[in-house]
């Protein structure tokens, strides 16, 4: 009994010492700070060119900090760069990529979390063979559907305009590039839903059809709510290969729709003179601020609807 | 059995009136089950079941998992289709029709209750979807409310709830429906055992107070036990017996019933049955005397056969003598259980063991002398299994 007291007082108070400096830490860290070093340091440049004038660049010291901050270079970038065809900078591209963006998601998202929601819980006969054929959709590279894809656009648009009397272009306009955007995310906007609503305790489901509610009804009033975490996963999934795309850019929109990646390119290439790097920092930087700015600000809600929808296969 | 539905009427008649308002009092027959069959692809789930419940009746569908149980439960409610066969419920055939429209309300395992709605949203959503009036949908949820006590419950979400709430509100939710069946699919499973028992009592006392049918998919036998008017055993997607709970309990229908109900469980001997005048079954070198057998088959035959004996049934001390049957037996193990005590031992090169009372000073070793009347055991054929 006095041995059992005494040896609680004999413990030691107040927090655990902790070292620091222990080789495991010096290694660990080490490496991260190598690694984050190694990833960091192209962004740098970029920051320091785009700051400077070109004087200062043709002096050839790529690492150093600029000597006169120069905000320039941002401006033309955005409003003056010239591609071949005209000098409207960025912004043009900017507004064509928002305009074909908005859409994109949100009919993609949709379509896609109906269709999850359908394959999940209201199994039909042979849902599982045409899930299985959308899966397979996702593995078929691009680069074979593309030139279907225009001939279904250019006879669906020649379509549309015979039923509607009016003229009516899908091919090389940003609503073909929506549809394209739209029918190319499907597979693994499916997948992403159908496994999270999976995920929803069957018995939710249950409850709500005895207690009457009808295929929107469920979608709308029980499971919409529950699936905000995979909701933002598929925005930023959308948002980000959207507006990231090039190649479907290029192919389905015509100059003057051409989305900012397009007009990031055509600017970077068309060589007037001086190379004005400064200005072609200043554009990449600008175009990669939108999934930039999103993964800053939904980070957190990004990693909890990731490990949610990856729970069930 | 158990069907004492006037006298229950005369008592709660207040509140059978108030909460079941549109029950239909004439029909006696509240469900009926023909040849229902269930396959999911090659593997029949249900096959030719036949079930007749009667109104007011509180059935139990007891069974090990896997037994089609719960399958069947879905089939009543109308969440899985039958693969053939026709259900009626309150003399309507509903077959095909959808949940809502059978005139069931039905309380899941894990209370399935929408979490972003608060206890009051969970229990009007039913009301709103069949678009009831406002009035009505807030006089019915406060009614429900107060039969189950969880009216302080009513602004709160469901994740604010203990267990024992939440299913309260899932009860309550098939409460405000106003329907005269009741289907529980394990209700109580996923509460600790104490609260368990508490809500076991609620249950049978609602049950009394409301006189719905009541269908309870359990694999609790205590609960079926407990609750039950009668009790429907399942295996194999086949009812095996479907009768009170003291029926299953001393005549039950074959060897697997037996060996399910009862808990420590039966005692079984393998050998042979002698039948004519004065019945006896051997086994081991042991006969037991089986003259005063009840069987429902005129007469015991000679064949092969299996004698359970209830652990309960056994005896000690000064009353051995007056058993038919008496035994020395040695003692292997004791379980103390408070209550009482179960004894293991061999009995006629079986294991054998049965129940004693708690306060008895037993330990593994000592001799003892055992008796029981093997004509209250059960006999079952050694082929077929079916009770003699």
């Amino acid at each position: 009994m006095t041995d059992a007291t005494t040896n609680v007082r004999a413990t030691p108070r107040g927090a655990k010492p902790r070292k620091r400096l222990t080789p495991t830490n010096i290694m660990l860290y080490g490496t991260l700070l190598v690694a984050a070093f190694y990833y960091l340091l192209p962004l740098y440049v970029m920051i320091v060119t785009s700051l400077k004038g070109m004087p200062e660049i043709r002096l050839g010291n790529v690492f150093a900090p600029p000597v006169e901050i120069t905000f320039e270079p941002w401006v033309k970038a955005w409003a003056e760069a010239c591609t071949g065809i005209n000098c409207e900078g960025l912004s043009r591209g900017f507004w064509n990529s928002v305009q074909i963006l908005v859409p994109s998601v949100i009919v993609s998202i949709a379509i896609a979390s109906v269709n999850g929601y359908a394959l999940s819980l209201w199994k039909f006969k042979g849902s599982e063979v045409f899930f299985t054929i959308l899966i397979f959709g996702a593995f078929i590279p691009y680069q074979v559907m593309i030139y279907p894809m225009v001939i279904l656009l250019r006879e669906a648009g020649e379509g549309l305009s015979l039923i509607t009397g009016t003229k009516i272009r899908l091919m090389g306009s940003i609503w073909g590039l929506v549809i394209v955007h739209t029918v190319f995310g499907m597979p693994i906007l499916t997948l992403l839903f159908r496994n999270y609503f999976a995920s929803v305790p069957e018995e939710l489901f249950k409850a709500a059809r005895v207690d009457g509610a009808g295929f929107w009804q469920i979608y709308f009033q029980i499971m919409l709510p529950m699936a905000l975490p995979i909701f933002v996963v598929a925005i930023i999934l959308q948002v980000t290969g959207i507006w990231n795309d090039f190649l479907f850019g290029v192919i389905f929109t015509k100059p003057d729709t051409y989305p900012m990646t397009v007009q990031l390119n055509n600017i970077v290439n068309s060589v007037q003179g001086v190379k004005e790097y400064n200005v072609n920092m200043a554009a990449t930087m600008l175009t990669g601020l939108v999934p930039l700015v999103i993964y800053f600000v939904s980070g957190k809600l990004f990693v909890r609807g990731i490990a949610a929808g990856a729970v069930k296969g | 059995m158990g069907k004492t539905t006037l006298a229950k009427n005369d008592l709660d008649d207040q509140l059978v009136t108030d909460v079941v308002n549109n029950a239909v009092p004439t029909v006696e027959t509240s469900i009926e089950i023909k040849d229902l069959k269930l396959s999911f692809g090659a593997v029949e789930v249900l096959k030719d079941l036949n079930l007749t419940i009667s109104q007011g009746e509180f059935l139990v569908l007891l069974g090990s998992s896997g037994c089609g149980k719960s399958t069947l439960l879905n089939c009543i409610a109308g969440l899985l289709d039958v693969t053939d066969g026709e259900i009626h419920i309150g003399g309507r055939n509903v077959t095909w029709e959808e949940p809502s429209e059978r005139g069931i309300g039905m309380v899941f395992q894990s209370y399935a209750l929408y979490p972003q709605m608060t206890v009051e949203g969970n229990l009007s959503f039913g009301l709103k979807n069949a678009r009831v009036p406002k009035p009505e949908i807030a006089e019915r949820v406060a009614r429900a409310a107060e039969v189950l006590q969880i009216e302080p419950l009513l602004k709160r979400k469901p994740a604010a709830l203990s267990g024992g709430q939440r299913q309260r509100v899932a009860i309550g939710r098939a409460l405000v429906r106003d329907v005269d069946v009741f289907l529980f699919d394990e209700p109580l499973s996923n509460l600790d055992a104490k609260l368990r028992a508490d809500l076991r009592v609620e249950l049978k006392l609602l049950h009394q107070k409301l006189d719905n049918t009541m269908i309870y998919v359990t694999h609790d036998q205590v609960e079926a036990m407990t609750l039950a008017d009668r009790i429907a055993i399942m295996r194999g997607g086949v009812v095996q017996q479907i009768a009170s709970p003291a029926e299953v309990y001393n005549r039950p229908s074959n060897k697997y019933v037996a060996g399910f109900i009862g808990s420590p469980s039966i005692n079984f001997f393998e050998g042979q049955l002698s039948g004519g005048e004065s019945p006896s079954f051997s086994s081991g070198g042991n006969t037991f005397p089986l003259s005063d057998y009840h069987t429902s088959r005129g007469q015991l035959t000679d064949r092969p056969a299996w004698l359970g004996i209830r652990p309960e049934s056994v005896v000690t001390g000064t009353d051995v003598d007056a058993q038919p049957f008496t035994a020395e037996i040695v003692v292997e193990l004791v379980e103390p259980m408070g209550s009482d005590t179960l004894v293991y031992t061999t009995l006629a090169n079986s294991p054998f063991r049965f129940r004693i009372n708690g306060q008895a000073k037993v330990t593994s070793g000592d001799t003892m002398r055992i008796g029981f009347d093997p004509a209250q055991g059960s006999l079952f054929d050694k082929t077929t299994e079916d009770r003699l």
